[in-house]
């Protein structure tokens, strides 16, 4: 089997600015990949032109096998197996859930169910609604059953869940984790790192058009064996540690309180804190 | 194609795409409360109150209400098709709603066939309306002579085939779909009252006249006049005849320039 997404050397520059300066990425059959950086870091254009929407100067790029920047009848068979779903669409919303969803199913060779989608992303109960009528949170649910209602081989999603409350979140996660039974192929960019660190079996940082590390959510940036912060009252205020072994810090703090040791807390790096010394954005251990 | 999952890999043809697309877009149109009011009422209310205040016999039998339909059957053709596209695709552009159809197998050309549908069908609707006021409140006849209802029929063809390509040229012009309106209606109105809808064309300025020859509402509208207007009256047009094959020829060219420019030009995407 060989890779769903392919790119080496990957480049493209708006005038001087140079958005992606030389990406090599792989994705396998079956993943779910989010891509993480800063706003302006590459990432939508890099997304861009991997679902055909922009052109590259530079670079080998292949999707489900296929070079994306193809036109004409292959383009069609090609957008035919894939599934995008974009940062916000809104219609004026005149047509119902089933409807739209009904329409966009005639654009494929082998779509899926309607009943079946609308099931699926939990609009069951709006499926006769009109569009207008719908919250954000349920019209970006619409969004993403017109993104997999082709049974697309691999899904594009961007920034999912952006406005959605916490249940709704939640809702959408379990929707993904059950494309990902189904064995869909998805790429994800996102501005929440707990989103990513619950979905993605790999994640890519991108920073200045270059990928700077990628790898599991666990194993990120030395995760797993960076420093614990353990932190309490002293007698002088707020106290706080760094140490490789955090174990020990506290036996030795038992000692000299005898007692509770006040608001003791150990906390190790979440993924956002090793994301946010990745690209620089702030020194969270200070 | 090994992640293929035995696909028949049939995408459905850009036709019959298109042809959903059509019913969509009707769909769309006619629960757009605001666009059907637009669309149809108005072009009736503006046929009420011209045919009230002037209510003066242009020559022996011809009324200037009778010559104001003409004009206004001509008008729809560049209501529904130009004005419609030109400020209802960049509002679909910033909605977003463009670039998802480009992320699907749908081809460019299915989306035109849609506007086309929805166009001629806004289009005949508004026609028939405007045909049934002018017949039963202003004395309209209908044409007996079944030439002049092919000149007729090929105008109605010919005109809002033209005008959806314009429209759907003249798309990449607004920056915005919500400043849309105001680039594109004055473009319409000025163009009406150059081209003789508001005033009998052989009244106005010369250089008014040598301008609006240069557009299509002016050989539409006279094409509409040969149409419902006696034979007679010709005599009244700028050339003395109703120039029939230089109508058709001019049309035509800008059908295919529209059809080009779109082709071209055509934006899936704002710019940012």
């Amino acid at each position: 089997m060989s890779s769903v997404i392919n790119v080496r050397g990957l480049e493209k520059s708006y005038g001087s600015n140079r958005a992606v300066a030389g990406i090599d990425l792989t994705i396998e059959p079956g993943e779910i990949f989010a891509l993480l950086g800063p706003n302006g870091a590459g990432k939508t254009t890099t997304v861009e032109i991997l679902e055909g929407f922009r052109n590259r100067d530079r670079g080998e790029v292949t999707v489900l096998g296929v070079d994306p920047a193809i036109k004409g009848e292959a383009a069609r068979k090609w957008r035919n197996r894939i599934g995008i779903v974009l940062q916000s669409t809104s219609d004026a919303g005149d047509l119902s859930v089933s409807e739209t969803i009904a329409h966009f199913a005639k654009y494929y060779s082998n779509p899926r169910k309607v009943e079946e989608v609308i099931n699926a992303v939990g609009l069951t109960e709006k499926a006769d609604e009109l569009i207008r009528t719908l919250s954000g949170g349920q019209r970006r649910r619409l969004d993403v059953a017109l993104g997999i209602i082709g049974s697309p081989e691999l899904l594009f999603l961007d920034e999912p869940t952006t406005g959605f409350d916490p249940e709704a979140r939640r809702a959408f996660w379990a929707l993904i984790e059950d494309l990902r039974k189904s064995g869909t192929t998805i790429l994800l960019t996102t501005h929440y790192l707990d989103e990513a660190e619950a979905l993605a079996d790999r994640v890519a940082v991108i920073n200045h058009g270059q990928i700077i590390e990628v790898a599991t959510p666990a194993l990120l940036g030395g995760r797993a064996t960076s420093l614990a912060t353990v932190s309490w009252k002293g007698a002088n205020g707020l106290q706080s540690e760094r140490t490789d072994n955090p174990t020990a810090l506290i036996r030795k703090l038992i000692e000299s309180y005898k007692d509770e040791i006040p608001e003791l807390t150990v906390k190790r790096a979440s993924l956002e804190d090793i994301y946010l010394e990745m690209i620089g954005g702030a020194d969270v251990n200070k | 194609m090994s992640t293929n999952k035995g696909h028949t890999n049939k995408v459905p043809s850009a036709l019959t795409i298109g042809f959903a697309r059509g019913g969509l877009e009707v769909k769309q149109f006619m629960r757009q409360r605001e666009s059907v009011v637009f669309t149809l009422a108005f072009p009736i209310m503006l046929l009420g109150i011209f045919g009230s205040v002037f209510t003066n016999e242009l020559t022996d039998g011809v009324t200037f209400s009778q010559y104001f339909v003409a004009g206004m059957i001509a008008s729809g053709l560049v209501n529904t098709g130009f004005q419609q596209l030109a400020i209802m695709i960049p509002v679909e552009r910033d909605f977003g709603t463009l670039k998802r159809l480009r992320g699907t197998p749908m081809p460019a050309s299915s989306y035109f066939i849609g506007k086309v549908i929805v166009v001629f069908v806004s289009m005949i609707l508004q026609v028939a309306l405007l045909l049934i006021a002018g017949i039963l409140f202003f004395g309209v006849n209908l044409p007996t002579d079944p030439a002049k209802w092919f000149t007729f029929t090929w105008l109605i063809i010919l005109g809002s085939a033209a005008s959806t390509t314009l429209g759907i040229a003249f798309s990449v012009i607004p920056k915005s779909g919500r400043g849309a309106s105001a680039v594109v209606s004055p473009v319409v109105i000025i163009l009406q009252f150059f081209s003789g809808v508001f005033f009998v064309f052989t009244d106005l300025p010369g250089w008014m006249q040598q301008v609006a020859a240069i557009f299509p509402l002016k050989w539409m509208t006279q094409g509409m006049r040969s149409v419902f207007l006696p034979d007679s009256f010709a005599a009244r047009e700028v050339a003395g005849t109703w120039e029939t094959g230089r109508t058709f020829w001019i049309i035509l060219a800008w059908l295919i320039a529209g059809l080009l420019i779109s082709i071209r030009t055509f934006k899936w995407e704002r710019d940012r």
